[in-house]
């Protein structure tokens, strides 16, 4: 499984070559292949590049959307923008850290879900929105938590 | 490759069925019937995607796949009353559709004639007759023109976006303007940056025109980062074509031949969407090396965000589009002397290229017919929080405030009084009920206090505190701030701790006026627009709702939502004895007292050490017993 992850991203590295200004892009395919950003692809990146790691590091700390670690199985991504929140986002994103007992931005301990709390995903007309691995659930409730949780433990 | 010929042939045979579709009408002679099918993100997750599809198979079950075409379209605007799908010839206007309603509809309406009622957005006229969607409260006061065509056309179909006049306005200025000309004709129209600071757009044309260097290019900040903002990714996902076209012309008017769309990686259908769209253009020959045969030079490629707000702004876009951390750059230089890799780049915002190709066709002195003096044309609102209709609409400029809440947007629900409208997002500022009649425009919302911003118009009630929404979009700030400069970095993270104590009811009187001096030294002494706009919800709710701060300094909140201010109390009068809250509560704080309700059972109590203030227990009392 790996190694057809590796022989994807080798071939990414490849078509990168040749493109001004390519750091940022070859993470972002790293992460779609692998989830997150190991170390080991971060050094990879950084030395096809030659770039410093240091450099490599400080993209992949500056922006939200890079993980450096590995993600749950399912990542549940509460939208605290201003249209959501002002609709009671956060006290459905507090249900779930209590039921969960993990704060957004972790993972449980059996690897399982992901709590995040995400920017505005402009959906605002179907305010409070989250997401469970990229599917949108609009007009959530706190009940809703509860629903959401059945489903994707029966899964 | 297509001729010019070629694309006139597309566009002349479908002008008129795509025309049909916007009058919302049937037009005589045209026998073609179709259901349009919201395909923006909203009614996605509304699974409009198996509505559409349920719709083929039940039409082709019955043989009428041939005679009937379902399309899946852009956003309609009306979101709240999603998932939305309109059928043709009627233009009945159907909302809330569930995908085991399409075998209804496909009987009792396409078949049999008759709409299905149930369905229909509700909006009757005196005469007891349903409106047409056109003249609804919702739509009757819009101006639809960079949203012209979406929920029109299929925005994944090259041709539809040709039958619309498409890429006449490429042609149009590159045979019969000069560079120059087109730059004129910008300037006339009036048009300012529509993604928030309003900088005249003509003007922005002619310097990167004038910069020096054979290397230009056109980018597109596509990075909507502002919270309760979904215009950009409404017309990306819904008319594509549209900024294509116009970062053609401005490739033309500036000397670019290189164009670079910079999307926030939140925004995956607005990404596809594109993606086939380049595709379908370069393969028609409208992108590439000789457009249309006539001898220019242009094409684009996307470039993703990774989530940073920051990266909304120019230069710290431009860094990150170069692969780097998005900090900002000093300025100047300006991106038109010194931008993308160096070079000379023009960077405007997805809106602002939404009226391109409509000013080169129509003429600025027909852009400039709507607006007021000094803000020309439509702006594209994205309204959400309290409101009945939220959604997308798009109006002239100069419409009041009252419009937009009360007729477009149905006024606050559950009978709950409008308190603040806030514009601007985490930039802007809140407009208080005492001026909801100021009409819409770039200078009267900076005279106020607040600005247009991108476009998000977000709507507060009674039940909303304002000292936490200014903390809400402060701890937004502070968490998205680069960290490059100081005034920022160390200035916004002490105002947060200065509204926290606020929020607490730790703050005296003299703290309120040292935050203000504090947000003044913010806005003049940082970097970018993050750190400089950063102040404005603290300014503002100050300005507006000073009394709402006063009485946090004396311990209470008067809208009942900071939580250290907030007691919950059950009411013993109206206590049943039900244990339904004690049941919910997530931990453990309410139990039995001594006293028995009048029905013998015990009345139940908070434990105010305990509580946590979460309201689950005010949800479910079916007695309304438990009070804040």
């Amino acid at each position: 499984m790996t190694d057809e992850k590796d022989k994807q991203f080798a071939e990414v590295l490849e078509s990168l070559k040749d493109v001004p200004g390519p750091v940022m892009m070859a993470m972002q395919k790293a992460q779609d292949i692998y989830g997150y950003l190991p170390l080991q692809v971060q050094l990879q990146i950084a030395d096809y590049f030659g770039v410093p790691l240091a450099t490599v590091y400080g993209i992949a700390t500056f922006y939200s959307q890079f993980r450096l670690e590995q993600p749950g199985q399912i990542k549940i991504a509460v939208c605290l923008g201003t249209a959501c929140y002002v609709k009671g986002s956060g006290n459905v994103i507090d249900k779930f850290s209590r039921i969960l007992g993990v704060e957004a931005g972790h993972t449980t301990a059996d690897g399982r879900f992901t709590l995040e709390a995400t920017r505005c995903i402009g959906c605002c007309g179907l305010a409070p929105v989250l997401t469970v691995n990229g599917e949108v659930y609009g007009k959530v409730t706190e009940d809703s938590v509860d629903e959401i949780l059945a489903k994707y433990n029966q899964a | 490759m297509k001729t010019i010929q070629q694309l006139h042939e597309i566009r002349e045979s479908l002008a008129a069925k795509i025309a049909e579709r916007k009058e919302g009408a049937a037009t005589a002679g045209l026998p073609n019937r179709y259901v349009l099918v919201c395909g923006g993100t909203g009614c996605t997750s509304g699974n409009s995607k198996i509505i559409h599809d349920n719709l083929v198979s039940e039409l082709k079950e019955r043989g009428l796949d041939k005679e009937v075409q379902v399309i899946m379209t852009g956003c309609f605007g009306l979101c709240s009353k999603g998932p939305i799908a309109v059928v043709y010839p009627d233009g009945a206007f159907y909302t809330h559709v569930k995908p085991e309603d399409v075998k209804e509809i496909v009987e009792q309406h396409i078949v049999g004639g008759t709409p299905v009622e149930r369905l229909l957005h509700a909006e009757k006229d005196i005469h007891g007759q349903l409106k047409s969607i056109n003249d609804t409260d919702f739509y009757r006061s819009q101006r639809r023109v960079v949203l012209r065509n979406c929920g029109v056309i299929d925005p994944e179909n090259i041709d539809e976006y040709l039958a619309t006049d498409g890429y006449a306005a490429y042609e149009k200025a590159v045979t019969t303007m000069t560079p120059q000309q087109v730059i004129d004709e910008v300037k006339k129209s009036g048009l300012r940056g529509r993604g928030g600071a309003g900088f005249s757009t003509g003007m922005k044309w002619q310097f990167t025109h004038d910069a020096q260097g054979a290397v230009k290019y056109v980018a597109c900040n596509a990075d909507e980062g502002d919270p309760g903002a979904f215009m950009d990714r409404s017309l990306l996902e819904g008319d594509p074509h549209a900024v294509i076209e116009a970062m053609m012309i401005a490739g033309y008017a500036v000397g670019a031949e290189h164009g670079v769309i910079y999307v926030r990686a939140e925004y995956p259908i607005a990404v596809h969407r594109l993606e086939v769209a380049i595709a379908q253009a370069r393969e028609y020959g409208i992108l590439g090396d000789n457009i249309m045969g006539l001898g220019h030079k242009f094409d684009l490629e996307l470039r993703l965000g990774a989530g940073a707000f920051v990266c909304g702004e120019e230069t710290a876009l431009l860094n990150s589009a170069e692969g780097k951390r998005g900090e900002p750059r000093q300025r100047p230089p300006f991106p038109a002397i010194k931008g993308l890799f160096g070079k000379p780049t023009l960077i405007n915002n997805v809106e602002t290229y939404g009226n391109i190709a409509q000013i080169i066709l129509n003429g600025a002195d027909w852009f400039a017919s709507v607006g007021t003096e000094k803000s020309k044309g439509t702006k594209v609102f994205a309204l959400g929080g309290k409101l009945e209709n939220v959604g997308l609409v798009e109006i002239p400029m100069g419409t009041p405030l009252r419009t937009i809440v009360e007729d477009i947007g149905g006024g606050c629900p559950n009978g709950k009084k409008f308190k603040a409208a806030q514009t601007g997002g985490p930039s802007g500022g809140c407009i208080p009920a005492s001026l909801i009649d100021t009409p819409i425009d770039y200078d009267n919302l900076m005279a106020i206090g607040s600005m247009m911003g991108s476009g998000g118009l977000i709507v507060m009630d009674e039940d909303n505190c304002m000292v936490d929404i200014a903390k809400f979009f402060l701890e937004f700030t502070v968490d998205e701030s680069c960290g490059k400069c100081t005034p920022c970095r160390i200035g916004n993270k002490r105002l947060l701790e200065m509204l926290d104590k606020v929020t607490k009811g730790e703050a005296t009187l003299e703290d309120l006026d040292k935050m203000e001096e504090l947000c003044y030294y913010i806005k003049d002494n940082s970097l970018c627009g993050l750190g400089q706009t950063a102040p404005n919800p603290v300014l503002s709710t100050l300005r507006y709702f000073r009394d709402e701060y006063e009485a946090h300094c004396n311990g209470k909140c008067p809208a009942g939502v900071c939580k250290a201010l907030v007691s919950f109390k059950v009411e013993k009068d109206k206590c049943i004895g039900c244990t339904l809250c004690a049941r919910n509560c997530p931990v453990g704080a309410i139990s039995a007292t001594e006293e028995k309700a009048s029905n013998g059972r015990p009345v139940h109590a908070i434990d105010p050490k305990k509580c946590i203030k979460c309201g689950v227990c005010i949800s479910k009392c079916p007695k309304g017993a438990i009070s804040k």
